[in-house]
């Protein structure tokens, strides 16, 4: 099943990259508290993934003696420096929504994988982090909303 | 009726007493009355000329009181014996704080401005012509979000709504917060979550109907004195109820707790939700649930019992430091009585995760189905006297009237009433709280800040953050007070205001109970009232409706609580039964009052419909854990619908954990003696002398070990500064440091005077509830040692019930 694995693959590599972006949101804009605890937080969540994930990557690895192979096309680079400002924050949290949605879709993929394979273990993962990730979405649009308007009309 | 307290001169022995005397009954018994008086040495109940009918000011239990004038002069107070609220009862605060800054040499009589670096005084037109001009200026520049004001739970229902009006029609601006949000939010969103929109469903008199009392985090003894004599009247009597108290502190609660059977869990600081999940989790093991009831009026109780069956009770107790059977025997309390009443204060609205600890409370009364019956209900308190207007009228994020800016029906509404495009109206996101108005007056958006009755270079967190934001030159800054306040000191323009006993308008309780407060004096020089100055603001800018009237159709105090009443129309919030007259004619009026409940109703949801429907309620609600905000469609499909919310939430540690560094817990909270910042209460001469300092607390074995006694001068750190204070031994959990918040530069120190050496809030930090967006006051990480060089040990306030 190579191409299970290749989305396995990618559902580990999508939430680290959205972990590692948290984390530097979490940093760049330190001074916003809400961001900078909320994207801790958050990153917590897709770390959190990636570790019930790994056993069950094993186990089809291990089963296949598949190598992860990753179609180029398919992932997103993460953010590696936050942007400075109200605007910057704003595109941040932008790009943090791009990385969000390539993660549920690719658990939305695995989900359906899992269904038809009737890997409980691997359908429970994939249901609960692809839950996780609507609120991570949910959480970068509402704060997305109350940014924008001072940012694109008032800041400097 | 007893008479207690009468006037002897210098007769201040409800500093010691501060509940008074007890009038014991049995459940279900009315309370008795019991009239305090206190008038200023030398004048008798003879001299008194008039007695002004008006309500306490001085925390949110709004007691109905008269005051008593004297040649144009406030000279003392009296309960009212046939108030709703406190049948003649009033606390030190009240008797002694009431009146005595109004006299105050240090009044402020004139409008400042600063000119070349200070302040100076100017007259009515100058200072505000600057203010103006500078408000058209930045309009015209930069648009309404330059423009933020920052108010007060202690302005009165009229001024809020009229402020309401100014931001949110005149000028359009989505930056409008109180200080509410530093005491209240979190009970407003914990309704909002629960139950579709705020508004407090129990009431006082369940004190005497429940035969359960649980305190969550609500030290009433010293921030309610009257509600908590109401509680040790029941205690004392026959038949009392069981008290449960949730606090990390040896409060006098817990003491009264554990003297008539109850019991005390004290909870370490910041494990909250903890304690709760494991609460709830019980109730569902034990089938400690009115399964039909649950069924019947509420959705999501089955996420609920999935969630929080990962709080097992050996798990909970030792997160949160209690003994397993402790836990164990709340629930039983909880799930077994008859009558369970809750209250609900800072220790939870202060901690970190307040929203989902409020509402947890929440949640434990519906699978019980106790709310809306005697006895049965939950108290999400307030901590000022006027936050509930604040919440109501929409002079803080809010729209006025429990509308859902998210629904555009409900801003529809408002733009017909006041004759605006729904445009004008800031409804495009959830509206700015408080500390993100100061982000924004950091960032340098905020160009104009307009701050009225509150003293947030003391009350905030992380006091040096503050002070640095509002000195900045981005910003003009615009404070309107009874006195020059540290924040005063820091602005462009500084407004004489009216206070309480010099200006009429209406407030309401933390249970929803009306009140009218009269004018009794004249205020002092030009001092105005605050409507009258934001009135003549709106003038000034000349904010009209569309078809060209002026926007703001009202000139006094009534007037403008007309104009409030219409716009509360076929609200949960409902005024328009409600008169001056009508308040002038009884004492305390609970609202809604309309057409259903001519007399106002005395609980809310006693028919266990509740007011979720998507074209009724003032929020889709949030992620507790997040705050990330519901859809409308994703609220749709929960369809509540009249039904309650339950609706949990996974316990995250707090923020800011105890380090090798920072090894011990810091937790702020109040004293019986204070109120606020001390504006009013350390002007009067009792109180200042029975609290005229800050201290704090620490558990005795974490003393031990540091070599501190009673009284030394200790250094307090966190990561973001000092104090320095007398140290107080006993009263609270291993690992935990208490100190109270009132005191600022104003006040008398240690050894600086004018120095910061007691301000609490130096040691706080910048982070908030996701969903009520209230300061987390209550969990940052400290050390203490002992000051240096070591100072002779000094007499830490030791005065009534807050002695060691
Ligand atoms: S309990 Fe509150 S409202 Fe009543 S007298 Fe005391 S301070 Fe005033």
């Amino acid at each position: 099943m190579p191409h299970l694995t290749t989305y396995l693959g990618m559902a580990l590599r999508a939430e680290h990259t959205l972990a590692a972006s948290l984390g530097v949101v979490a940093l760049g804009h330190a001074e916003q508290a809400d961001v900078h605890h909320t994207c801790r937080l958050l990153a917590g969540m897709s770390e959190a993934h990636t570790q019930a994930l790994a056993p069950i990557v094993h186990r089809y690895l291990s089963r296949d003696e598949d190598d992860i192979v990753e179609p180029d096309r398919l992932h997103a680079p993460g953010l590696t420096r936050a942007r400075g400002g109200q605007i910057g924050l704003l595109r941040d949290l932008q790009d943090l929504h791009v990385l969000g949605t390539l993660v549920q879709t690719t658990w939305t993929v695995l989900m359906q994988g899992a269904q038809g394979l009737r890997d409980r273990e691997l359908l429970a993962v994939a249901t609960r982090s692809n839950s996780d990730t609507s609120r991570q979405l949910s959480w970068f649009n509402t704060r997305m909303k109350a940014a924008a308007a001072q940012a694109l009309l008032v800041a400097g | 009726m007893a008479v207690s307290n009468s006037s002897a001169p210098h007769d201040h022995d409800r500093v010691v007493d501060v509940w008074g005397p007890r009038t014991p009954h049995g459940r279900d018994d009315r309370w008795p009355s019991r009239v305090d008086v206190h008038l200023d040495a030398g004048v008798g109940p003879a001299d008194v000329q008039k007695w002004v009918r008006s309500a306490c000011v001085l925390c949110s239990n709004g007691c109905g009181c008269d005051i008593a004038v004297v040649d144009g002069q406030m000279v003392g107070i009296r309960g009212r014996a046939d108030d709703l609220v406190n049948k003649g009862r009033l606390g030190p605060k009240g008797l002694y704080g009431s009146t005595p800054w109004a006299s105050s040499a240090d009044r402020l009589t004139t409008p400042l401005i600063r000119r070349d670096g200070i302040l100076v005084p100017t007259d009515w037109t100058t200072a505000m012509d600057r203010i103006v001009a500078e408000s058209q200026r930045l309009l015209r520049t930069k648009g309404p979000l330059s423009h933020g004001f920052y108010t007060s739970g202690q302005l009165f229902a009229e001024e809020y709504y009229t402020l309401a009006v100014i931001g949110k029609a005149g000028l359009g601006t989505p930056h409008m917060d109180g200080n509410t949000r530093l005491c209240t939010a979190t009970a407003a969103a914990a309704f909002k979550e629960s139950f579709g929109t705020d508004g407090q469903p129990g009431c006082y008199s369940d004190i005497e109907h429940c035969d359960a009392l649980f305190l969550w985090g609500h030290n009433m003894a010293e921030t309610q004195t009257v509600l908590w004599s109401r509680v040790l009247d029941r205690t004392h009597g026959s038949e009392p109820p069981v008290l449960v108290c949730v606090d990390p502190r040896r409060t006098p609660v817990a003491v009264e707790a554990l003297r008539t059977g109850g019991l005390h869990l004290p909870v370490r600081v910041g494990t909250n939700l903890a304690l709760l999940n494991g609460l709830l989790r019980e109730l569902f093991e034990n089938d400690l649930v009115d399964h039909d009831w649950v069924d019947r009026h509420t959705v999501g109780v089955d996420d609920l019992r999935k969630l929080v069956d990962d709080y097992p009770v050996e798990k909970v107790a030792a997160i949160c430091g209690l003994e397993p059977d402790a836990v164990r025997r709340a629930a039983r309390i909880f799930g077994e009585r008859s009558a369970v009443l809750s209250t609900v204060l800072q220790g939870f609205y202060q901690s970190h995760q307040a929203t989902a600890a409020s509402v947890a409370v929440n949640n434990l009364h519906l699978l019980r189905g106790m709310i809306g019956r005697p006895g049965a209900g939950v108290l999400q308190m307030n901590g000022q006297p006027t936050a509930q207007n604040n919440r109501e009228c929409g002079a803080d994020g809010d729209l006025p009237g429990f509308r859902n800016w998210d629904n555009p029906d409900h801003v529809r509404e408002l733009a017909e009433l006041w004759d605006v495009d729904p445009m004008v109206i800031p409804h495009w996101a959830d509206p700015t709280h408080a500390m993100q108005i100061f982000g924004y007056v950091a960032d340098g958006t905020i160009n104009l800040l307009w701050v009225s009755a509150t003293n947030p270079a003391v009350s905030m967190p992380e006091s040096a953050r503050i002070r640095s934001i509002l000195e900045k030159d981005t910003c003009f800054l615009v404070v309107q007070d009874l006195f020059l306040t540290e924040t005063a000191q820091l602005a462009d323009v500084v407004l004489p205001a009216a206070g309480w006993g010099e200006k009429t308008g209406t407030f309401t309780n933390a249970s929803r109970v009306v009140h009218l407060s009269e004018k009794a004096v004249e205020p002092p020089g030009q001092a105005k009232p605050d409507l009258d100055i934001f009135l003549s603001y709106a003038a000034a800018m000349d904010f009209r409706s569309r078809s060209g009237a002026p926007l703001i159709g009202w000139h006094t105090a009534e007037e403008a609580f007309d104009a409030w009443r219409a716009a509360s129309a076929g609200r949960p919030v409902d005024y328009t039964g409600l008169t001056y007259d009508k308040l002038r004619d009884t004492s305390g009026v609970a609202w809604p009052v309309n057409d259903t409940h001519p007399d106002g109703a005395a609980r809310l949801y006693s028919d266990a419909v509740f007011p979720s429907a998507v074209d009724v309620c003032e929020t889709f609600g949030h992620d507790l854990l997040t705050g990330a905000a519901v859809t409308e469609q994703e609220y749709r499909a929960l369809a509540p619908d009249g039904r309650a919310m339950i609706k949990g939430c996974v316990y995250v540690p707090a923020h800011e954990q105890p380090s090798e560094q920072f090894p011990l817990l810091f937790t702020t909270g109040r004293t019986v003696y204070q109120f606020h910042t001390r504006t009013k209460t350390r002007r009067s001469r009792p109180l200042d002398a029975a609290a005229p300092r800050a201290w704090v607390e620490m558990n005795a074995e974490d003393a031990r070990d540091l070599g501190i006694t009673e009284g030394d001068v200790v250094v307090v750190e966190s990561p973001r500064g000092r104090i320095q204070v007398p140290a107080r031994i006993g009263m609270i959990t291993r690992g935990s440091v208490f100190a109270p918040f009132h005191y600022g530069s104003s006040d008398a120190d240690v050894h600086e005077p004018g120095g910061r050496q007691g301000q609490a809030n130096e040691l706080t930090m910048t982070v908030w509830d996701p969903v009520s967006k209230q300061p987390a006051f209550k969990t940052a990480a400290c050390r203490v040692r002992r000051a240096d060089p070591v100072r002779p040990a000094i007499e830490a306030t030791t005065a009534g019930q807050s002695g060691p």
